[in-house]
């Protein structure tokens, strides 16, 4: 018994000693950053030129500049526009994918299609950007293709909708994969005896999708929504790389994080550190709903279990 | 009764070829724009200005060998890099977050509630909120234009933890760890030799996700590296993009797209299988 006893403690210390490595790294190159940040937005600290300003406390005035004097806020509604205009097609193309590709009437053949759905998740987020943008540039090869049709030729790029509906392209093109893959395991994790009971009761595939899968769903298109917007608002490389930073046309397509950039790229701590603050605090308020998801929901852990054995 | 099965039937397979059809729809606005990628890497700069085309042309050489060899942009070294970079990230990231998850999954201390939902708590913020800070201590710890603060970092990473330990729920029972025990493995030992091997799959498919997130990450990269020798492909593409477009032989430019897209691209064929399963794993979860 004692020996027992002795034995288990010396075995506690292991967990510490593996979990140095995490917390370690954690601290130094996540937490003092963060920290830092905080403490970087109550002073002025800015460059013009070569010559340096600051620091020198100011409290929370630069707060008050980014909420009085920028366009930090015209930036947000930007962000948040471009968002929708992608999570809208996603979430409606993956939703009928997903429930496609899991109904046993159907029976799709469906395995070369995921893996192409999939794909533009993985692609490195500026060269696709960097695509599009010479295949949409003025004389590129869709605006070759349009004349070659007879359609008329149209400057993406220079116009609000298509510079805005390039962004959102290609967040839908990138996203809209990885949500029916999710929203696939979800279903799969539904009950097969509730499908059961609709079919014998004679019910439609709308109506076994609207009264069963949807309701039942509903907890992870809650948590695709809000893992969505979380994403949404470090919306950057595509916008940036699409408009070479410039959120042209006249700052229509600049995102809060290409803000965020600018005011680093030009060593203006004092505002870049109040935007950050400002940024974090949105993503905490969202990233709570996330935690509650994931932390505290019986189903989710069901779906879990079903995916590991499932023949996706 | 028999009439009205045939009819169902004939729905059926309505609806099935409309199905098909959307999605094929689908697979070719995912397709496209590699394919066009893919044809003008082949076409010499002249003949693509002259237009549209979906035949390749005969230059895929030639361009492969002049962006390489380009004195405005290091593409080989850029790519270098990329390798460089994206490999010890996903090493180092596979390895100590099975390592961490391991920690909580085997052992019972004090705090392993409290570190268990601190990890929890830290997955959701991105890295950009708190750049300010992490540019600036690497600036101070004279990190500038090092891969340190691009690798290293990933020996944190919550989401690949929570991965891991939700495998090992699953994957690893502690009976053979305990039988080990007896048999006189330290606890190092038993961690290395033991629970890596079981944790194969579920590292493969993190490695692989690992090694594409570092291989397509801007933002912080883009704050830290401004020497030419040290830039990643990310980097370089920017660099192209901030230049003055019309002046490049597109030939090029296409051909350094397509050095950063194409090699993700076979990879992911190659492996497609394992990958899509394990995005289900990992996904639920963020």
């Amino acid at each position: 018994m004692m020996k027992k006893k002795s034995k288990l403690v010396s075995y506690a210390k292991w967990g510490y000693i593996f979990l140095i490595p995490f917390f370690v790294t954690y601290l130094i190159f996540s937490l003092i950053p963060l920290v830092s940040t905080f403490y970087n937005s109550f002073f002025e600290n800015y460059m013009v030129g070569l010559m340096k300003v600051g620091p020198k406390f100011i409290g929370i005035d630069n707060y008050k500049a980014v909420f009085l004097h920028s366009e930090l806020l015209t930036y947000l509604k930007n962000t948040l526009i471009i968002w929708a205009m992608g999570f809208i097609p996603q979430i409606f193309f993956s939703l009928l994918l997903a429930a496609w590709f899991t109904d046993l009437k159907l029976r799709l053949k469906t395995g070369a299609f995921k893996t192409i759905i999939y794909m533009p998740n993985l692609i490195m987020a500026a060269a696709f950007s960097m695509l599009f943008f010479a295949m949409f540039s003025d004389s590129g090869p869709v605006n070759n293709l349009l004349t070659y049709l007879g359609l008329p030729s149209y400057r993406f790029l220079s116009e609000v909708a298509g510079t805005r509906g390039l962004i959102a392209f290609l967040n839908f093109l990138m996203w809209f994969g990885n949500t029916t893959i999710i929203l696939m395991a979800a279903i799969m994790g539904i009950d097969g005896s509730l499908f059961e009971a609709a079919r014998i009761d004679g019910a439609n595939s709308w109506q076994t999708f609207k009264r069963i899968t949807m309701p039942l769903i509903k907890p992870i298109l809650a948590y695709v929504l809000i893992t969505s917007l979380i994403g949404g608002i470090q919306m950057f490389d595509v916008p940036q790389i699409l408009t070479n930073g410039e959120g042209n046309p006249n700052r229509t397509s600049m995102t809060a994080m290409m803000y965020l950039n600018k005011h680093l790229f030009s060593k203006n701590y004092g505002m870049a550190g109040a935007v950050s603050v400002i940024l974090f605090i949105i993503t905490c308020i969202l990233s709570i709903f996330v935690f509650k998801f994931i932390t505290n929901d019986p189903d989710k852990i069901k779906v879990k279990k079903k995916k590991k054995g499932g023949s996706l | 009764m028999k009439e009205s099965k045939r009819s169902d039937k004939v729905m059926l397979n309505i609806q099935r070829a409309f199905c098909y059809v959307l999605l094929v729809f689908l697979s070719i606005l995912c397709l496209f724009s590699f394919y066009i990628l893919f044809i003008n890497t082949t076409r010499s700069h002249p003949d693509i200005q002259k237009g549209f085309s979906l035949i390749p042309g005969k230059s895929f050489f030639i361009n492969l060998n002049s962006v390489l060899n380009n004195k405005n942009l290091p593409v080989l070294s850029g790519l270098m890099n990329s390798v460089i970079v994206s490999s010890v990230s996903a090493i180092l990231a596979t390895y100590f977050s099975t390592l961490t998850a391991y920690a909580i999954h085997a052992y019972e201390f004090k705090f392993k509630k409290f570190a268990f939902g601190f990890i929890m708590v830290i997955m959701m913020i991105p890295t950009q909120v708190s750049a300010l800070g992490f540019v600036k201590l690497m600036g101070d710890m004279g990190l500038m234009n090092s891969f340190i603060p691009l690798t290293v970092p990933t020996i944190a990473s919550p989401i690949i933890f929570f991965f891991m330990k939700q495998y090992m729920q699953s994957a690893l029972p502690m009976d053979l760890v305990e039988a080990a025990r007896i048999d006189g493995a330290r606890e190092f030992r038993i961690f290395n030799q033991i629970v890596l091997p079981i944790m194969k799959p579920a590292i493969a498919v993190q490695a692989i996700f690992t090694f594409v997130f570092a291989w397509n990450n801007y933002f912080i990269p883009a704050l830290l590296l401004n020497k030419d020798n040290k830039k990643t492909l990310p980097i370089l593409i920017a660099q192209l993009r901030s230049a003055d477009f019309l002046k490049f032989d597109m030939g090029q430019v296409y051909m350094l797209i397509a050095i950063s897209i194409f090699p993700v691209i076979i990879v992911y064929l190659i492996l497609s299988k394992n990958i899509v399963s394990g995005i289900t794993l990992g996904s639920v979860k963020g």
